[in-house]
């Protein structure tokens, strides 16, 4: 170790990994549904793709965890998004790329991606 | 480390790991691994959360689920329930934590962790102890990056004195004023040096610590080193606490890999290099003069002082010595400075202590509380009060060195003069919890037997003193004593506090002064009436059976392993005294109540 921003830096890599387990309301709480129905659309894969990206980009401010059925099974993998101080989101008929999307706009950006809401679905 | 969704925590200090904490992490393995989750959860084995008496404890984020008394069979449903699908096991949970069905309450708002303020434990429980980038993560070594880069070795030294932090090893001398006498010390060598041999009763504080954030006492070292000019140093860690001295042989690896121990650290200039000594678990030995000479490779036996470490320690150079809690406070002390120190505690004593409570207590465990807490806040709010509706009759602390705080005087509040003031001491933090059905003169001796046993017999007062002091008690608990020997226990007390080399025997009286000062009416029924009013020594005891109670059912006189109950079927049975051996189980195996012992 010869400098402080070289512990500067192991810190920011371990934090991310860590920091779910800090009680801290400023997170951003991702919920993917996970009950059967959940799970038999392909929920798993996007859990997968939302924590791979998490990953890739160090993202340290965001959990992910999982629901049971909130009972639109025909709209599921649903992924809902709590961004710290406004309303949920909530995204259904997810998929992988569409999961990476998600985390790099409303994750990194603060941003909803309109066409994947629950809002955009039922107008269908 | 990979990004996991969820970790598991699962506590591996002592406690929790001897109720079989490790059969629940392999299980926790197999099951996450039948359900294609191993990359998905990772399973953390962390240190004490404290709550001992409901171990084995497990956590689960980022919900914050606190599972206790958890066995391996209640694993697969934790898995296939909570981590798969999401729904917290409500059955398992610890019930304090509970609101409602939907709901649950932060560990921060349960009445056991409410009164609590973490510094020294502040990463117990929370951290993988074998991971330094987890430390690191928290904050870790940031406090010796700031010394070593922006502070002299002065600057260091009084922000330690300005914080007011004072020895947690029992003694209470001001740290700062320690670290001062040491740096001024002449010398061309200095050695730090770390006192983890616990040796009290029933005390587990500074083993928690180095199970569970074994790095904070490694920095707050190196810390140390800096301030007073060492390049060298040792923790003289008992070995019977075989988890904490693996996990911090780790930690020092872990360190000396990364460049935090060793040379020219954070490019600095300064060098430092840690090393363990183990200790035989002698009493003795966490004196400090008795722990040098055992470091240097002799007896553990204690010499006088003046010389005081500071000046002539270590093979014979000025050393350094804490305790295990005092570093665990320096690091805090140097992120957040003294002025954020000193607004915690009293006056005379700042800053958190760690307790160790036990005894006749329902939340047996490891406690952080701010100095001034009261102790009836120790014992009935986080502590939980007393099983089975009994009395609270008196507190031990600081082990065999220290005295009991009797009922009346629950609301002193715990620091350093308080305590000395009522004829009790800090002590290293054990505290111990009795209710009505305890001796105090039982409670004495068994505190001298401890001290016998572990006298070093280098001086006379402590090896044969302690001696005498036990044969005076036994007499009065067996009932063959005079009023007298109640004075000549007192006189002797007093030679021996007076006469005697080491803090071992100086304090080895403590427990009989204090007891006869609060309940020298127990030591007299003993004498004079030949009773022990809490029925606990059992030459004092016998055993009756009520004529008006008993059915006559003849299970007493079968269970008697003596055979020393008669009568005949039906009509009330009689106890012959002269066989009886006092054992108890006839009181226990009575259906009607209608044992007693008198």
């Amino acid at each position: 170790m010869k400098s402080l921003a070289e512990l500067e830096q192991i810190r920011k890599q371990t934090l991310a990994k860590v920091n779910l387990r800090k009680e801290d309301d400023d997170s951003i709480r991702v919920v993917v549904g996970m009950a059967t129905c959940g799970i038999a659309a392909g929920a798993r894969p996007v859990m997968k793709a939302i924590m791979d990206e998490i990953e890739k980009r160090n993202i340290s401010n965001c959990y992910v965890t999982q629901t049971g059925c909130i009972g639109l099974c025909r709209l599921e993998p649903i992924v809902e998004v709590y961004l710290p101080g406004s309303e949920k989101i909530t995204y259904v008929k997810m998929d992988a790329d569409k999961a990476a999307k998600i985390v790099n706009e409303t994750i990194v950006n603060g941003k909803v991606v309109n066409e994947y809401t629950i809002g955009a679905a039922k107008e269908n | 480390m990979e990004l996991a969704r969820g970790h598991v925590l699962v506590c591996g200090g002592t406690g929790c790991t001897s109720s079989g904490s490790n059969n629940i992490i392999e299980q926790f393995e197999k099951s996450l691994a039948e359900k294609g989750l191993q990359d998905e959860i990772k399973v953390v084995r962390t240190g004490c959360f404290g709550l001992c008496a409901l171990g084995p404890i497990v956590i689960v984020y980022p919900e914050g689920a606190f599972y206790s008394l958890v066995t391996p069979e209640d694993v697969p449903e934790i898995v296939e329930e909570h981590l798969l699908k999401g729904r917290i096991v409500k059955r398992l949970l610890y019930k304090e934590t509970v609101v409602d069905d939907d709901n649950i309450k932060s560990l921060n708002e349960v009445d056991f962790y409410k009164k609590q303020q973490r510094i020294a434990l502040v990463n117990c429980g929370v951290i993988n102890p074998e991971s330094i980038d987890e430390y690191i993560a928290f904050g870790g070594y940031s406090a010796l990056g700031k010394v070593l880069s922006e502070m002299k070795p002065q600057d260091v030294i009084d922000e330690i004195k300005e914080s007011g932090l004072r020895g947690r090893g029992g003694g209470g001398f001001p740290t700062g004023l320690k670290w001062q006498f040491t740096a001024n010390a002449q010398g061309d060598k200095k050695y730090v040096a770390c006192n983890a041999d616990e040796g009290d009763p029933g005390a587990f504080m500074d083993r928690s610590i180095l199970e569970g954030d074994p790095h904070s006492l490694i920095e707050a070292m190196a810390i140390a080193a800096y301030a007073v000019g060492a390049d060298e140093g040792y923790v003289y860690i008992r070995a019977e606490y075989p988890i904490a001295v693996n996990r911090l042989r780790i930690a020092i690896e872990q360190a000396k890999e990364y460049g935090l121990l060793g040379k020219n650290i954070f490019d600095s200039g300064f060098n430092f290099e840690l090393d363990i000594r183990l200790g035989a678990g002698a009493f003795v030995c966490g004196e400090e003069t008795a722990l040098m000479t055992s470091i240097e490779g002799h007896r553990g036996e204690p010499r006088p002082r003046p010389p005081f470490p500071a000046v002539k320690g270590l093979f014979g150079k000025p050393t350094l010595l804490n305790n295990v809690e005092t570093y665990a406070n320096i690091t805090a002390i140097i992120n957040n400075g003294a002025e954020w120190f000193k607004t915690i505690g009293t006056e005379s004593s700042k800053g958190t202590k760690v307790f160790a409570v036990g005894g006749k207590i329902n939340n047996t465990g490891l406690v952080e509380i701010p100095m001034g807490t009261t102790l009836r806040e120790i014992v009935y709010e986080i502590g939980g009060g007393i099983p089975n509706g009994k009395k609270f009759k008196a507190a031990q602390t600081g082990g065999p060195s220290g005295g009991c705080i009797p009922a009346n005087l629950i609301d002193t509040p715990i620091d350093y003069d308080s305590l000395i003031s009522i004829g009790s001491m800090m002590g290293s933090g054990g505290l111990i919890v009795m209710d009505e059905d305890t001796c105090m003169v039982d409670i004495a001796k068994f505190f001298l037997e401890f001290t016998v046993d572990e006298s070093c017999g280098k001086c006379a007062p402590c090896r044969i003193g302690t001696k005498r002091l036990l044969e005076i008690l036994n007499k009065i608990t067996s009932g063959n004593d005079t009023l007298e020997d109640i004075d000549r226990l007192e006189q002797l007390c007093y030679s021996i506090k007076n006469a005697a080399l080491c803090g071992l025997g100086q304090t080895a009286p403590n427990p009989i002064l204090s007891t006869l000062k609060y309940f020298r009416d127990e030591y007299v029924a003993h004498v004079v009436d030949k009773k022990c009013p809490a029925g606990v020594c059992k030459a004092l005891l016998s055993y009756v059976i009520e004529p008006d109670k008993c059915k006559g059912c003849s299970l007493c006189a079968k269970k008697c392993p003596v055979g020393a109950i008669e009568g005949v079927v039906k009509n009330p049975f009689t106890i012959d005294t002269s066989k009886c051996i006092k054992c108890g189980v006839c009181m226990d195996s009575c259906k009607f109540g209608a044992i007693s012992k008198r």
